[in-house]
């Protein structure tokens, strides 16, 4: 049953074939342009709906049979409440209590709490996830043992597959801080609030059935609505949707490691002295300890240079609300939440605005939020002597992280990745990156506390920071460096199975994960 | 053999870049089994068993099980842990060297800013590893008060190891030893390893610094070395500070000498406050005695490594009483301190007038340099050079400030 192969334009081997459809391997960034029309999800007619606007059913599982649920459909639901979410594995209790096989499931992200669905990926409830796999669900599918093949997509990617019909939604089942009997909802308000409910824009438009899961039921409207009730089919009410503390962290920290500051103290030096950071500057920050201490020390630059960033980019948490709320930045657009503060930003501040991944990663859209950001600060977990970048797996093949917005977000004017040159003896800097998942042309910086490596691409850059006295080295400098201190690792080894693939933001297969071989 | 078994290092759900290692011995047969437990075991796992056999091997050990534990050591934690075993069950003088780094060749000089030195528990590889990358002035690795009593003899492997094997780039290469008989013998463990500095704890009198020269020299013979190892004596007792001229006056090695509030604090069954005052005759004793003695007075450290607006506030004091640096227990205190200690804006430009003023004189041909109607004195002059060369050291002045004057004017 050996599937046929072929080299993409990355030079990865990857199938013609994933969980029986045709794929298209990756051609190289830019170049896949499809034509004809998006995918349409059916048309309804409002009659069919009821005049009074109230669609509350009496449970999730009536709710779930009213759409039909049945054999071999595909569930997506959403990650904006995090670890804390209570909705999408009872989704899968459900369903396995109604004795449905063979879902697909595609959320916009796992979290820990979702290890939950690995009995259903075992008793064949669940055949496949199409969406990230952390820790224990990425052990899972690295060993082999998900039925079907993963599908890694990035939070534009998602929307990518679904507005190319590539994935059609059965249900979208869309867990709402807020929501009214009609179905408008929003991720502030009541005690589950999130902030934000920035994925869930492409799966209530173009799935088939709507279901909105509160546990604030308000009257009519429920405003400002980021899912229009106009989309949903059925409202749930339940007692809890979520556990808050897990749902957004009381409050997010920088780092207090002195290695992990020093990068950010460097990576702030950088963009300072390279004249990336100027005023009007646009930037997008994560939510790690080292990107949060770099958004202070941007804060204090942009504070003494009398500078102001005319927007920041979400995933927003206090750091940021602190630059909106000291004069050092314009507005925040925010398809994410972090921390209590950021949620009652959102909440309170009209310069804080919800702003959806459907309309800042798209690669169907016209035109992207992504492109016009100066300053894009990534992680990775291993960069290659040609700035290739890996997020998803580990240097000893375990696939153990999702994509995120991580491939969109490589298309900002600089994108910048503050590292540890090696983390518990694991070098980043590798010959060839074990998985790849954003190619080198489009990673300009690597920032490690042993020294800096600027794409070659990138002429200008290296121009801009001349005689600035950082420590400026090739990339393979740092890579032997990281070896001399740590040695040569091995190769991971891998069997010939495919368990997961990994997606290009235009739909393209990059590269896929094989089997890990256990030894 | 005093026993069959023995354990070096250490293993737990916060520990990392270390590996806790059991060894057994085992009479005459079986060889030697190797069961390695590690996060790393795909990608260096055939490197941590070839190393192992190697030092077992170097130790003629040829029947042995052992249990590795590793969270990501690097090599030369993994070869320390396991000749500190191995150690506990022969008698040897057998060391396993790594390689001393190039880059860790280098000697210091008596008059060199010592602004700020950090301490590195000698027994925490996950310290070690970036110790030299916060541009501190010194490093320490200490062997006495953050080593436990029990891990003692893995620290000395440990830290020597470090010595060789971590670039400290340029850092002034200091080792805290023990009090007494079991500090001498730390001496020869990290004195071959190119030393710049000892620090001399719990100082309380001019013969303690004798026996410890004593023990260098015997070592420095032994092992034909030729960089100089200078001292600092720690002052952290009343009787300490009584002496502390004595003590600074004991060896031409004697640098500087520091001052340790804990201890001295307790000593006088005072608490320890922040503003100081308790401790406040014991620093400005140390310091006069210091200067009177031509060497460098550094203050305690500032133990509470959160809070930095304290840290500034108690540099900025430090140098008001004339001491020429601080420890640091955390990397993060080195900028505040070494931008405390560093001259301000007014003194920087003070010092350019009178540098001026006095190289204007020279060239004139006239012994008298005068700034506006003012007589300037030559350690007046001498202050201003100092000053001078701590700012240019410190990034504040380019070194060619001097010329680039001298053009503007022509």
């Amino acid at each position: 049953m050996a599937i046929k192969t072929v080299i993409n334009a990355a030079g990865r081997q990857v199938p013609l074939e994933i969980n029986g459809k045709p794929v298209i391997p990756f051609k190289g960034v830019g170049k896949h342009r499809p034509e004809g029309g998006k995918y349409s999800p059916p048309i309804p007619t409002c009659y069919d709906y009821p005049d009074d606007g109230n669609k509350v059913v009496n449970s999730l599982e009536e709710a779930l049979r009213k759409c039909g649920l049945c054999d071999g459909m595909t569930i997506s639901t959403h990650h904006h409440l995090r670890d804390g979410d209570l909705v999408s594995n009872t989704v899968f209790d459900l369903a396995y209590s109604m004795g449905v096989k063979d879902l697909v499931w595609f959320p916009s992200a796992s979290f820990p709490c979702n290890e939950h669905v690995i009995r259903y990926l075992e008793d064949g409830t669940i055949n496949r996830i199409e969406g990230s796999m952390n820790g224990a669900l990425g052990r899972f599918v690295s060993e082999g043992r998900m039925k079907g093949t993963a599908v890694l997509r990035s939070h534009g990617g998602r929307v990518q597959a679904i507005q190319d019909g590539e994935v059609i939604i059965d249900i979208a089942v869309l867990a709402a801080p807020s929501a009214d009997a009609f179905g408008n909802a929003k991720g502030t308000g009541g005690t589950s609030a999130c902030g934000v409910l920035g994925y869930t824009k492409a799966d209530y438009m173009y799935a088939k059935k709507v279901i909105v899961v509160t546990d604030n039921l308000i009257d009519m409207p429920c405003f400002p609505m980021e899912i229009e009730g106009n989309y949903v089919d059925y409202v749930v009410v339940v007692d809890k949707i979520g556990i808050p503390e897990k749902i957004v962290s009381g409050t997010t920290q920088i780092t207090k490691s002195p290695d992990r500051l020093l990068i950010a103290e460097l990576t702030a030096s950088f963009l300072e002295k390279s004249g990336i950071l100027k005023d009007g500057v646009t930037m997008q920050a994560g939510a790690g300890g080292t990107s949060l201490a770099i958004a202070v020390f941007l804060h204090e630059i942009l504070k003494n240079k009398g500078w102001k960033s005319k927007f920041g980019f979400g995933g927003s948490t206090k750091y940021m609300v602190k630059m909106l709320e000291e004069g050092q930045m314009g507005y925040i657009l925010d398809a994410q939440a972090f921390d209590l503060d950021a949620v009652k930003s959102v909440e309170l501040n009209p310069n804080h605005i919800p702003y959806p991944v459907f309309n800042a990663y798209n690669y169907h859209s016209k035109g992207n939020l992504t492109s016009m950001m100066d300053i894009m600060i990534l992680g990775a977990t291993e960069v290659d002597l040609n700035f290739n970048g890996n997020v998803v797996t580990h240097s000893d093949g375990n696939l153990l992280h999702g994509i995120g917005g991580w491939q969109n977000c490589l298309h900002a004017r600089n994108v910048i990745l503050p590292l540890p040159l090696f983390r518990d003896r694991i070098p980043v800097i590798v010959d060839d990156v074990t998985t790849l998942c954003g190619p080198g042309e489009l990673i300009d910086v690597i920032i490690t506390e042993r020294g800096i490596a600027i794409n070659p691409l990138r002429k200008d850059l290296i121009k801009s920071v001349k005689g600035s006295g950082l420590p400026v080295k090739t990339i393979l400098e740092l890579k032997e460096e990281a070896e001399k201190i740590c040695g040569k690792p091995e190769k991971a080894q891998f069997e010939e199975d495919i368990v997961a693939a990994i997606k290009w933001v235009d739909g393209t297969v990059i590269d896929v994960i094989r089997k890990i071989k256990i030894q | 053999m005093k026993t069959n078994m023995a354990a070096a290092g250490n293993s737990g759900p916060k520990v990392r870049s270390d590996c806790e290692i059991t060894l057994e011995l085992k009479g005459s047969r079986g060889g030697v089994i190797i069961d390695l437990n590690s996060k790393v075991k795909p990608l260096y796992g055939k490197s941590i068993i070839n190393l192992s056999n190697e030092i077992l091997e170097f130790f003629g050990i040829k029947n042995a099980s052992v249990n590795i534990n590793d969270t990501g050591a690097l090599p030369f934690v993994i070869a320390a842990r396991l000749e500190a075993a191995i150690k506990q069950l022969i008698d040897t003088d057998l060391e396993f060297l790594p390689v001393m780094l190039k880059e860790n060749e280098y000697s210091s000089t008596v008059d060199r800013f010592r602004f700020s030195r950090l301490y590195i528990p000698g027994n925490a590889p996950g310290m070690m590893i970036n110790a030299g990358l916060h541009s501190a002035d010194g490093i320490i690795f200490d062997l006495e008060d953050s080593v436990a009593p029990e891990k003692k003899e893995e620290a000395r492997i440990l830290v020597r190891n470090a010595l060789r094997q971590i670039d400290l780039r340029g850092a002034e290469r200091m080792v805290r030893i023990n009090q007494g008989e079991r500090g001498l013998k730390d001496l020869h463990f990290v004195i071959p390893h190119n030393i710049n500095l000892i620090l001399v704890p719990k100082c309380e009198s001019p013969v303690q610094i004798k026996r410890v020269e004593d023990e260098i020299s015997v070592i420095t013979k032994k092992f034909k070395l030729k960089n100089i190892v200078f001292l600092m004596p720690i002052i952290e007792s009343a009787l300490g500070v009584e002496r502390c001229f004595e003590i600074a006056c004991s060896s031409k090695n004697v640098v500087a000498m520091a001052i340790g509030l804990e201890d001295y604090t307790a000593d006088l069954g005072v608490p320890r406050t922040t503003d100081g005052k308790e401790s406040f005759y014991a620093r400005t004793r140390m310091v006069v005695g210091s200067k009177a003695a031509g060497i460098q007075p550094i203050d305690s450290v500032f133990s509470d490594v959160g809070d930095m607006e304290g840290l500034r506030q108690n540099v900025l004091m430090s140098k008001a009483l004339g001491f020429e640096g601080m420890g640091c227990i955390h990397p993060r205190q080195i900028q505040v301190i070494r931008q405390g200690f560093a001259p301000d804006d007014t003194e920087v430009k003070r010092a350019k007038e009178i540098v001026i003023a006095f190289e204007e004189a020279k060239k004139s041909g006239l012994g008298v340099v005068a700034l506006g109607s003012k007589m300037i004195d030559p350690p007046v002059v001498a202050k201003a050079h100092k000053t001078i060369d701590l700012a240019v050291r410190l990034g504040l002045l380019s070194a060619g400030w001097n010329e680039e004057i001298h053009d503007n004017k022509n």
